[in-house]
């Protein structure tokens, strides 16, 4: 087996073949880690036994000529979804101990399906963050170039998989940490349509953004994973109700450009690749449209007011009296005061502290109920969109993956990352990343991202049109 | 540069967390930043956005309080994950306390 190239599809093949067993294909993967993950840092904790030990189960499984679509393949799981009995953190110290106490639905369905979890992927704490630096556990390296970060907050997940240290991984995507790191190591990342995955288990950061999704090699890798993760769950209450018409597959046609959104802060040679993908799916036989989404370059703003708020809002509960850190003091509001301060990171103590003041009394017309309407504003240019339009089309990032430590003192830069990334967690709306070419930076070639955004509950459109994109 | 300003201390007391000075001149500059870049969305005209209030779909969506699990099932795993525990409580430190001043 030759890991840079394989899939989860050819492995499937591979495996039900008796070409390798399970075991072997684990074994393969765990000697990789551990000649090159000290490198990259991609996992917090790699599980070498439980992983052979599962990988031995599937072989059982697969003797029984009883193998599901991911029984036996390795995946990496971001350090932010609860498996029983193992420490999840989260990425942050106030965590460093935590053990889960059940399995996130998204893990018990892989495990159904007798998967090999290989270990933990290292993430920006809470998944507040683009490039992985802000990991209480130091930064993961994009294996294209160790010089640069490989995006975040799913940094470990992507490397895992673009390093070839597991054959594809779970992030979780709040205003980009899926797309992005995928976009950064030429990845297929998808961020599914709010509620079609279940988030319990998940660790929450912005409740009313947060989506679970995969990061895989190929849009078909990315839907394999996606179908064994998705469905309805009663222990998320956000969750949506298994659709009887998500089976309609018309083939998309239409997509749609909203031009002026990329008029700055995009680099040219990025840009230039973009149009060249346009062209390439023209050429396809489909239509390019321009369009009018006037309020989506005041996504990031509005991103970074409803955000921090929920942020603020869900990590309350960590205070030293549950679970977690806990630093003694004199009195209660000390040990809270105390264990907060030493136990989250510089990044998370920013957010929490801005959410409080965007939702402090005086403040909060202005400011959180303000981005409220605005939110609703951009999600409403999306349905208008979607009545024209296939899909809409944007490069996922304005800039290819950047040097680590360029931008970790300026948090306005680290955030523009995700420019055109937010607007679709603002919308609820589903998206995929797929790599189409390349640009060149210090000499080396880096990826660039290619971003499809779809009708709610439409992901099937999105891997229509990624399968052309690749073919392209 | 911004006109904004923020007092962190007052801030970090309603977050409950304790901030140093360090790090309090650092927000000092930081938050207003933040928030005056935040603030461009004043900019989305008023009559589109009132219009549009809050009617984004989203909502708070609760569970009906029943069909609780058998008492007690859940009882040992949480407490293993609590820093101090008095037998099958969740030990704290004292809530409310006679001021020793006045």
């Amino acid at each position: 087996m030759n890991l840079e190239t394989l899939t989860i599809r050819e492995a499937r093949r591979a495996l039900d073949a008796k070409e390798y067993s399970a075991l072997d294909l684990t074994n393969a993967y765990l000697e990789r880690i551990a000649k090159k993950d000290r490198e990259i840092h991609a996992y917090l904790e790699v599980w070498a036994d439980s992983a052979r030990e599962e990988a031995k189960a599937a072989d059982a499984m697969i003797a029984q000529g009883k193998s599901m679509p991911l029984t036996g393949i390795p995946l990496a799981i971001k350090d932010n979804m609860l498996v029983e009995g193992r420490i999840v953190s989260a990425g942050s110290k106030i965590l460093e101990n935590y053990r889960a106490s059940y399995d996130a639905t998204v893990i018990k369905k892989l495990k159904d399906h007798r998967v090999v979890f290989l270990g933990r992927a290292n993430m920006d704490e809470f998944a507040m963050g683009s490039s992985t630096e802000n990991s209480a556990y130091g930064p993961t390296k994009n294996p294209l170039d160790l010089k640069r970060v490989p995006g975040g907050s799913s940094g470990g997940s992507a490397a895992a998989v673009a390093g070839n240290l597991a054959l594809a991984a779970l992030g979780s995507d709040t205003g980009g940490s899926i797309r992005q790191p995928a976009a950064h190591t030429g990845l297929v990342g998808l961020k599914p349509t709010y509620g079609a995955v279940s988030r319990s288990g998940l660790i929450a950061m912005g409740s009313s953004l947060d989506q679970i999704g995969p990061l895989a090699k190929t849009v078909d890798d990315a839907r394999i994973l996606y179908d064994a993760i998705r469905g309805y769950d009663e222990k998320d209450s956000t969750s949506l109700p298994d659709k009887v018409n998500d089976t309609i597959k018309t083939r998309p046609r239409v997509l749609g450009v909203p031009r002026a959104f990329l008029q700055k802060g995009v680099d040219a040679d990025l840009l230039a690749v973009f149009e060249k993908t346009l062209e390439s799916l023209k050429a396809k036989g489909y239509e390019i449209r321009d369009i009018d989404m006037p309020t989506l370059p005041y996504g990031l703003a509005v991103y970074y007011i409803i955000m921090p708020a929920e942020v603020s809002t869900n990590l309350a509960r960590l205070d030293g009296i549950r679970y977690g850190l806990s630093v003694s003091a004199n009195t209660i509001g000390d040990v809270y005061a105390k264990t907060r301060a030493q136990g989250f990171g510089p990044e998370t103590r920013r957010r929490v502290l801005v959410g409080t003041f965007v939702l402090s009394s005086g403040y909060v017309d202005a400011y959180y109920r303000k981005a409220r309407s605005v939110r609703s504003v951009i999600k409403n240019e999306f349905l208008r969109a979607f009545q024209n339009v296939d899909a809409v089309v944007l490069p996922t990032t304005p800039a290819p993956a950047f040097i680590l430590g360029t931008k970790t003192s300026d948090p306005l830069a680290m955030y523009a990352e995700d420019i055109f990334a937010v607007p679709v967690n603002l919308a609820g709306v589903p998206a995929i990343s797929v790599p189409s070419g390349e640009v060149v930076r210090d000499g080396v070639k880096l990826p660039v991202g290619f971003q499809i955004i779809g009708a709610w509950g439409r992901e099937e459109s999105l891997f229509t049109i990624g399968e052309d994109v690749e073919r392209a | 540069m911004t006109d904004i300003q923020v007092d962190i201390e007052a801030l970090a007391k309603l977050a409950r967390l304790e901030v140093s000075p360090e790090e309090r001149a650092r927000l000092e500059k930081e938050i207003p930043n933040i928030l005056e870049f935040v603030k461009t969305i004043q900019a989305v005209s008023a009559q589109e956005a009132g219009e549009q209030k809050d009617s984004s779909g989203l909502r708070n969506v609760m569970r009906a309080d029943e069909n609780p699990h058998e008492s007690g099932i859940y009882t040992d795993t949480l407490l293993e994950a609590a820093p101090a525990r008095e037998g099958n409580r969740v030990a704290v430190k004292q809530v409310i306390s006679r001021s020793k001043k006045s």
